[in-house]
């Protein structure tokens, strides 16, 4: 029988989780410019229809099934208990994740990338690479059994979809004013919502990770408060030293890397280790983020700076800070072989995804080109893949009547 | 003098910008505007309802120069703004009456050469 006070937290923070990929498509859409707003929102919310469907018809058979198949088009999966909540409800928290992976990746490629490519791909990724690494991890495969500490995705989630970021990246190519014109976010009031919201769905993420309404759960939730407060005011600090100005956008990016870093150790670590992790995470994300923008790596969002740095640094620290005196766990202990451990995990995690990434992209080049031409590009992907602007005023707009209604 | 105005891409205004600068044309001014100039027509689609949109976005450009400058001004803009598809713009060349600097109060000639620049 599923326990009612477990279950009743994670019908929450499904929820929670589910609203992390509009705020996703939020936070990345006020930072491109407004002829592209409609188009990186879509990147967002099209993940939520094409990958949440991957993930019900296969993804999750892949990733949690005994066999690959067998749990294939939900068979088998009911409201019997899996662990203390109803079968049903473990696939479909798990299926929050799987969109938001998928839809972080569009951070590398937009503002050029096609609409229908882009959503081939990451239906494909989905299954092709999330659901085998969370299987890895999480669904009793090699990475799980060597002893990774990975409590709510760090290496499963951000590692793995920054490793895809760059390859994606590198494939389709840099916009074509990268580096050439000045390109400014269209409404960082936006990027201020997307993180605030990304950060009240991080504690379904989080928290929800611990399976149950428990203490983990407890202690997973005030890390995930804790940790972005401290990167928010080292990030602020960075700042400050070096402009004198404490940006916006940079506050709005520290949270998210503060998010990032705490999410492998949430459900194992003490909160002065979660500040520790969170003020830690700030410094190799900020100036990675800081060298990126003078390289030809067109990483748009800099999803590496922020998930690919930010997820490393919170996997690595995990295996330093991890304590069984707040995890409870004899296996969650931070020591010199817990490092490896999961060094091992980062750097498998990044191997397969890069790989796969690329062969994918290239399966899907044969069927389709990847990118807008540059009259397109120059035209805005809201109208030249959409039909639609964000920001239309409607002056001198016709209304076209439907001939065959006429009739 | 003369005012030369310009109706460009607004997707070209950087490229724009920068062959005026290389051309050392730095005193203008730019205004969005909707035109209409018979580029093919863009149709969007919102819930159901279609639309033409008969009204293209632009940018609009406005340079006072000195005679001699204006050719120079012409060719700059043509480089950045040309795409060759129906809907590259116009540019216009009036005759100025008389213009003067505000913070000066200088007139004319001396009034469209950028501070120095001797007037030649």
């Amino acid at each position: 029988m599923p326990n009612p006070a477990d279950t009743a937290w994670l019908l929450v923070a499904t929820a929670l989780v589910l609203l992390m990929t509009p705020a996703l498509g939020f936070f990345y859409g006020g930072m491109v410019r407004a002829k592209n707003a409609l188009n990186t929102l879509m990147m967002s919310f099209a993940a939520l229809g094409f990958v949440g469907l991957a993930w019900a018809l296969f993804g999750y058979s892949i990733a949690f099934g005994p066999s690959p198949l067998a749990h294939a088009f939900l068979r088998d999966v009911a409201l019997d208990a899996k662990g203390t909540i109803p079968h049903l409800l473990f696939f479909g928290y798990q299926g929050t994740f799987a969109i938001i992976t998928a839809a972080l990746i569009s951070g590398a490629i937009v503002e050029r990338m096609r609409f229908g490519p882009y959503v081939a791909f990451i239906t494909i990724w989905s299954l092709a690479v999330y659901a085998p690494v969370a299987k890895w991890v999480w669904g009793g495969g090699w990475l799980g059994r060597l002893g990774a500490l990975d409590f709510a995705g760090g290496t499963v989630v951000h590692v793995n979809a920054a490793a895809a970021a760059v390859v994606c990246a590198l494939v389709v190519g840099s916009r074509k004013d990268y580096a050439r014109q000045a390109i400014l976010p269209q409404n960082v009031p936006f990027t201020l919502l997307g993180a605030g919201l990304l950060w009240l769905g991080w504690f379904g993420f989080n928290a929800g990770s611990a399976l149950g309404a428990n203490a983990i759960a407890a202690l997973a939730f005030v890390n995930t408060m804790l940790a972005p407060t401290a990167t928010l005011v080292v990030w602020t600090m960075l700042d400050l030293m070096r402009t004198k100005k404490a940006t916006a956008i940079g506050a709005a990016t520290g949270i998210v890397v503060g998010l990032v870093a705490i999410t492998p150790a949430a459900g194992f670590v003490g909160p002065m280790s979660a500040i520790a992790i969170g003020a830690i995470a700030a410094v190799p994300s900020y100036y990675a983020l800081l060298y990126r923008a003078r390289t030809r790596l067109d990483d748009s969002l800099d999803v590496v700076a922020a998930h690919g740095v930010g997820g490393c640094v919170g996997a690595l620290l995990t295996g330093v800070f991890a304590s069984q005196t707040w995890s409870g766990l004899e296996t969650a202990t931070g020591s010199l072989k817990q490092l490896g451990v999961q060094a091992v995990a980062v750097l498998a995690t990044i191997a397969y995804s890069a790989a796969v990434t690329f062969v994918i992209l290239k399966l899907v080049a044969l069927a389709s080109r990847l990118r807008s031409d540059v009259r397109e590009e120059g035209l805005g992907m809201d109208f030249t893949q959409h039909g639609e602007e964000a920001y239309s005023r409607g002056e001198g707009a016709v209304l076209l009547l439907d001939r065959r209604g006429e009739q | 003098m003369k005012l030369v105005v310009a109706v460009i891409r607004s997707e070209r205004l950087p490229d724009v910008l920068e062959e005026l600068f290389k051309a050392n044309i730095a005193g203008l001014t730019i205004s969005r505007v909707h035109g209409h100039g018979g580029e093919t027509e863009r149709v969007e689609t919102y819930r159901g309802t279609t639309v033409k949109m008969e009204l293209t976005e632009k940018v609009r450009l406005d340079i006072g120069v000195s005679d001699h400058f204006v050719e120079t001004t012409v060719q700059a803009i043509l480089a950045g703004a040309r795409t060759g598809d129906v809907g590259d713009g116009k540019i216009f060349v009036l005759p100025v009456e008389r213009v003067v600097r505000i913070r000066t109060g200088e007139e004319d000639r001396a009034a469209v050469t950028p501070v120095g620049v001797p007037p030649d």
